[in-house]
């Protein structure tokens, strides 16, 4: 009963920060329609920037975010502004050609950082990595609670964000019906654009909560695009809260398949969780919630 | 562009006979170094990936993003048989490519159901699952260990023929389908499913022929990857970047929905990447070798941007741009 505790607790507070990386990735799929397969590489970029303000600044990673967040939110907005929105005219033999481009950019992310920092692991040794508290028999470790508490904030602001201010409206109403949103007045493009930034600046936050716990190397990215796919798909295409709901389902199933199952199948029960949603019960948890 | 009518020519034409004339006696021609002719092996290696993913995607435009999944199981069918009952690898070469086959037959049971992005999502979910299986379950694949054969021969000519045999066998499988009436049916699932399955076509059948050709090839890609390098495991055959994604990226470089496009792509890739590791063939600083990777991510981002079509594809807006180049060269 303890371990199965231990497992659901840590499997929560991960899942935390897994719902802001669905959420990012949520959003630009909503507004623009595609899967942005360079999501976890734009993570990727943002545990670097973090890094190597501490490395070579000795700035703490937490506050390294408030450096790493705008930076990636500005790369997200170039990507899309000079890769991704040329190809919104242009015919192709493939209608998935965004998608293919977002694996390019994804590569070069990836190789980018390669070529500056090599393949070498890198981690962040802080005062409080291994520090845990505890709670009667579970132990909590304190980056996980701090990464995660951040997270529901932002998760937090960023809904105020969507429902209260006007911008939030215009991205909800780009994400409804793009043609009547232009209609009304929106700027598409430039929704298009501040939309990716947004979702890249929400992964870039997760990136930075994770650089304490996690260790880094290029390679890293891949792995967290798949995930926030799998939760945008658990989750229902273009729904934020279904992208709450998926990335704790996601975090809580990958510790109870490594606690329970082996560590090394960790990576394939959301894989296969996935797969089952998509072909059982498409649409996701959307379809429950409506939202 | 001008589509010629292919019905009446034949089905190899002069200009391929001498395309293939020339790989055939560029060995003697040239005294190339062991580490060229392995080159020139993987690149053929390459184009059996291309061409057979490309058949699927670029034909009947189902984007696979999980080709790995047929190309390690290939390669597997021969190891295993290797490591259990030490039976030769290359029976793999025999029946890799059927055992993937079963796999696509099977996995499109569940992905056939799925459309579009989940249909690309799909096929990568399998891939990666296939993956992490080959590499947990120690008692049938020797996990991370992976296989190990001594190869045939320590030349590397033989290989060089027996994949360009394979090679050309890719390129022309899905030149003859395309000329038959399978290959029209490919291409109306492609523009509109919905449109094709209304005009009385089977398009579950049509996609299951379409992914039964480019399954059986990349799976003999993988048994002959297999036998040429001698070592197998997980991480390398069933790669999510190095195998899934290169392959769709040989086949957007060279041009998609075009017999040879694929082919170029591979030697493109193969090339520049070559060029980078070789830092410019040792004109450039040895920094320059660690940026191989990166100048073909770059490639590709140019080409999506600016020939959607590929080289191949777009060969008219390729030449139109050189040609003009040349005028004002002369005007200056």
């Amino acid at each position: 009963m303890e371990l199965f505790l231990q497992t659901l607790v840590a499997g929560t507070l991960i899942g935390g920060l897994y719902a802001i990386i669905g959420i990012g990735m949520t959003l630009i799929m909503g507004v623009m329609g595609i899967i942005n397969l360079a999501h976890g590489q734009i993570l990727m970029v943002a545990m670097y920037i973090t890094w190597v303000l501490w490395q070579y600044l000795g700035i703490d990673p937490y506050i390294g975010i408030i450096v790493a967040v705008p930076v990636v939110f500005y790369l997200g907005e170039g990507i899309t502004k000079y890769l991704l929105h040329p190809l919104m005219e242009k015919d192709s033999i493939i209608p998935e050609n965004q998608v293919l481009m977002t694996v390019g950019i994804g590569m070069v992310l990836v190789e980018l950082v390669r070529s500056i920092f090599s393949s070498d692991y890198r981690s962040v040794q802080t005062s409080y990595t291994e520090s845990i508290w505890r709670i009667g028999h579970i132990s909590l470790s304190v980056p996980m609670v701090i990464a995660f508490v951040v997270a529901l904030l932002l998760t937090l602001g960023l809904f105020l964000l969507l429902i209260r201010t006007d911008l939030g409206r215009s991205i909800r109403a780009t994400a409804q019906d793009k043609d009547a949103a232009i209609l009304m007045g929106v700027s598409a493009e430039k929704i298009t654009i501040l939309t990716f930034g947004i979702g890249s600046a929400l992964t870039a936050a997760a990136g930075s909560l994770f650089l304490p716990i996690y260790y880094l190397y290029p390679d890293l990215g891949p792995i967290f695009t798949v995930k926030a796919f799998v939760i945008t798909i658990l989750g229902g295409l273009g729904s934020t809260v279904g992208a709450i709901a998926g990335g704790l389902v996601l975090g809580i199933a990958e510790t109870f398949g490594a606690t329970y199952i082996s560590m090394g199948y960790r990576d394939a029960v959301g894989l296969v969780i996935f797969l089952l949603v998509l072909i059982f019960f498409p649409g996701g948890l959307k379809r429950l919630t409506k939202i | 562009m001008a589509k010629k009518s292919t019905k009446d020519t034949a089905l190899v034409s002069k200009k391929e006979w001498m395309i293939i004339l020339g790989l055939v006696v560029l060995p003697f021609v040239f005294n190339f170094s062991t580490y060229v002719q392995g080159l020139l092996v993987i690149m053929m290696i390459w184009v059996m990936l291309g061409t057979s993913w490309n058949l699927l995607a670029g034909y009947t435009g189902l984007v696979s993003f999980g080709h790995a999944a047929y190309f390690g199981i290939g390669a597997y069918t021969g190891g295993l048989l290797f490591f259990h009952f030490h039976i030769s690898p290359w029976w793999g070469l025999l029946l890799g490519g059927p055992a993937a086959v079963i796999l696509g037959y099977l996995l499109g049971i569940m992905v056939f159901r799925l459309r579009g992005p989940y249909f690309a999502l799909g096929t990568l979910a399998s891939a990666e699952i296939l993956r992490i299986v080959f590499g947990e379950e120690e008692w049938l694949t020797n996990g991370h260990n992976g296989i190990l054969y001594i190869t045939t021969w320590t030349t590397k000519y033989p290989y060089y023929f027996i994949g360009l045999v394979l090679a050309l066998g890719s390129i022309f499988t899905v030149k003859a389908v395309m000329r038959a009436k399978a290959g029209y049916y490919f291409l109306s699932i492609r523009e509109d499913e919905d449109a094709a399955q209304a005009l009385g076509i089977d398009t579950m059948k049509y996609k299951n022929i379409s992914t039964v050709l480019s399954t059986f090839w990349a799976g003999t890609a993988g048994a002959f990857y297999m036998i040429y390098m001698g070592f197998i495991d997980p991480e390398v055959v069933f790669a999510l970047h190095n195998i899934s994604i290169i392959t769709i990226l040989v086949g957007i470089i060279g041009g998609v929905g075009t017999i040879w496009g694929p082919a170029l792509g591979a030697a493109v890739m193969v090339f520049v990447q070559e060029f980078f590791r070789s830092a410019f063939f040792g004109l450039a600083p040895s920094w320059v070798s660690r940026l191989h990777a990166l100048a073909f991510g770059l490639l590709v981002i140019f080409v999506i941007l600016y020939l959607a079509g590929g080289i191949v594809g777009d060969w008219d807006i390729i030449r139109k741009a050189l040609r003009f180049k040349r005028k004002t060269e002369i005007a200056e």
